[in-house]
């Protein structure tokens, strides 16, 4: 069967004035357990990849910049 | 994404999982030997990885001389336990107990201590005072990180050990793993290896139906208990479920833990209370499924009545430590501990010995029935064994294998074996279209829902057998697009192994034990006589799912008859008079 791609809301919000990813950072990238975030090559920002977030905080309590904002996914607000 | 490469390594232990036992077990093997190479090999990062990734906010079974001894944990363990248990290692974890929080002291993991600098220990469960809160609990990882580096353990992140490497002898040779970022591969030749991959947490559809928001770390879908399948091992009493009472569709702890202390209390939806002790145990689960079925649901985490800095105080531990986004939650929902007792829910089931019993069979020095394989933390046997388990534990196995290593050479492994591997690993990545990992995870764990959850049904769990046998067959059109998809789909392959498990191993003990935890519906009596001893399940020579009775060892602490008891009468009685 062909696989297709369906839209998600992302719970992780990066506050992209914040972020400094351009300048080399990944620290959120690197601490996520479940290896969700990922830098955007084009925009040098930070961003939620996968919807598989476990809300559990190392990305907002790591990042230098106070740039990550994790909510609670939606299904379970 | 066909050409990946294999590199391949060499070193005395390895240790996989970077989480709690994990670390502590490659610090002890240093500390015993610092000649010896010991690498670790973590899934995601072991800056953050695991279940205590946040922190903790508290120890749950801390034997602190002057408030118990080794011997009333023992007992008490027990008694939680049914009977069920291997004493000489629930007798290793609490002697192990006290010098392991000096420990951890001493590195700068905080405490909760009281003026005169002595530890400010809680009483929670049903017989002694067992609870240590650590209010500043949120730099644990940070510690162990720093241990780590100090004794130049390699550490090798983002790599998912997928199958344990075997000599031709039988014993251990090694592992092999998978970058969950290139999809390269990562063979570790080792004297010894030590599981420490935590909980099978990912096995049950939470009820909300979002796939990640589990009890445990997510990433702690049952790696271990796979691998330590297929390599032949010993797995002990799987149908000694973990299931927790937790705040509905947050699913985390509440924590009556942490507010049991403080005068918090699980109550029913007239505000009165209905079993007499909040510890976890498979009767207080039973007692809160009892409560749902009989219209007095929803159950309440009570703290209403409490005063204002009580309260506060509470919000602090809860919101700063293990699982910070409780209080996120709660705003959103308008819950307010000082106005609305938080509703709480039954969790979806999963392995965890270390809120049960449900792992791979070890002994008290946390040897599993493979030579020179060890297993520690969530994934082994020893019961109820939580966090500060974990770690002393993990120092157990680690001193072991580094004893264990100057005895023996490197060995070889079956290079067919790990040719085959690999194909198996990177066969979705083979395929144009086909299934989604996603969808297949989710079928799984969805049907372990509606067939494996207590009450168990004997008809309804051999419907779930070939379910599962269906889905394995699927397996054949699972298609990944990336190496993040690959891990997924490999972690999709362990939580059917582990549904498997948990059937075959429900299906095996006919008869009812652990409260709610082996609820059989066709089997509603325990029987003490067929039944009194481990059941344990393995691969045997031709591949199948096997299971043995193994005898419960001579107890080294005696319980008495009328103590046994203690666990089955949590409800409160004289219900007529709280009227
Ligand atoms: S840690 Fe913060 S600054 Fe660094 S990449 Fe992530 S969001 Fe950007
Ligand atoms: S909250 Fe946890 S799982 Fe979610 S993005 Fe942050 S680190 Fe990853």
């Amino acid at each position: 069967m062909p696989i297709i791609t369906q839209a998600k809301s992302a719970a992780v919000v990066i506050d992209d004035a914040k972020c400094i990813a351009e300048k080399g950072c990944t620290v959120c990238v690197d601490v996520c357990p479940l290896d969700i975030l990922a830098i955007d090559e084009g925009r040098k920002k930070a961003f939620m990849k996968y919807d598989e977030c476990w809300y559990c905080m190392p990305c907002e309590a790591d990042c230098p910049t106070g740039a990550v904002k994790v909510n609670i996914p939606y299904l379970l607000r | 994404m066909t050409d990946t490469k294999t590199e391949i390594i060499e070193a005395d232990i390895l240790v996989i999982g970077g989480g709690t036992g994990g670390p502590m077990a490659a610090i002890k093997a240093k500390e015993a030997n610092p000649g010896l190479k010991v690498v670790l090999m973590e899934k995601a990062n072991v800056k953050r990885s695991g279940a205590i990734s946040m922190g903790m906010d508290g120890l749950n079974n801390a034997v602190v001389p002057g408030y118990a001894t080794p011997e009333q944990y023992v007992k008490e363990i027990t008694v939680a336990n049914d009977g069920i248990v291997n004493q000489k290692a629930v007798m290793a974890y609490a002697t192990g107990s006290f010098p392991m929080i000096q420990y951890l002291d001493k590195l700068g993991v905080k405490f909760e201590k009281d003026g005169s600098g002595e530890y400010n220990m809680r009483k929670v469960h049903h017989m002694g005072t067992y609870v240590l809160p650590m209010p500043d609990g949120h730099n644990v990882k940070k510690v162990l990180y720093r241990q780590l580096r100090r004794l130049q353990v390699a550490v090798t992140n983002r790599y998912m050990a997928t199958r344990l490497l075997k000599a031709p002898d039988g014993r251990i040779a090694g592992a092999v793993g998978v970058n969950t970022r290139t999809s390269d591969f990562l063979v570790v030749k080792a004297k010894a290896v030590v599981l420490a991959c935590g909980a099978a947490g990912r096995l049950g559809l939470p009820a909300s139906g979002y796939m990640f928001g589990t009890y445990e770390n997510a990433a702690n879908c049952g790696d271990g208990y796979a691998m330590a399948y297929h390599a032949g091992a010993q797995l002990a009493n799987l149908e000694c479920y973990q299931i927790n009472p937790l705040i509905k569709d947050y699913n985390g702890p509440s924590c009556a833990y942490v507010t049991g202390p403080f005068g918090g209390y699980t109550a029913n939806n007239k505000g009165d209370r209905f079993i007499e002790c909040d510890y976890w145990s498979g009767q207080m689960m039973l007692e809160f499924w009892r409560e749902l079925q009989s219209g007095n649901g929803p159950v309440y985490l009570k703290m209403d009545h409490l005063a204002e800095e009580t309260i506060s105080e509470i919000e602090t531990i809860l919101h700063t430590n293990e699982r910070p986004s409780r209080g996120r939650f709660h705003e959103r929902r308008g819950n307010d501990y000082r106005k609305r007792p938080v509703e709480m829910h039954i969790s979806e089931i999963g392995f965890c010995s270390g809120h049960s019993a449900s792992g791979v069979w070890v002994d008290e020095n946390a040897r599993t029935t493979i030579p020179g394989l060890y297993a520690v933390g969530d994934m082994a046997s020893v019961p109820h064994n939580y966090m500060l388990g974990a770690f002393v534990n993990g120092g157990i196995a680690g001193r072991d294998a580094a004893e264990y290593c100057a005895n023996v050479e490197l060995t070889d492994y079956d290079e067919g074996y790990l040719a085959a591997e690999q194909e198996r690993v990177l066969a979705p990545t083979r395929r144009e279209d086909g299934l989604t990992p996603n969808e297949m995870e989710f079928k799984t764990r969805r049907l372990v829902n509606d067939y494996l959850e207590p009450p168990k049904v004997t008809a309804k769990m051999e419907i779930a057998q070939r379910r599962f046998a269906e889905i394995r067959d699927d397996l054949s059109e699972l298609c990944v697009r990336d190496p993040h998809e690959l891990l997924r789909a490999l972690e999709m392959q362990t939580i059917l192994d582990c549904a498997d498990m948990a059937a075959a191993a429900s299906l095996y003990r006919t008869e009812s034990r652990w409260g709610f935890y082996h609820l059989r519906v066709d089997h509603p009596e325990t029987n003490d006589d067929e039944w009194f001893c481990h059941t344990v399940l393995y691969k045997d020579e031709q591949g199948r799912m096997a299971h043995a009775k193994r005898e419960v060892d001579p107890y080294v602490v005696a319980v008495e008859a009328d103590e046994m008891a203690a666990y089955h009468q949590l409800r409160v009685k004289t219900p007529a008079a709280a009227e």
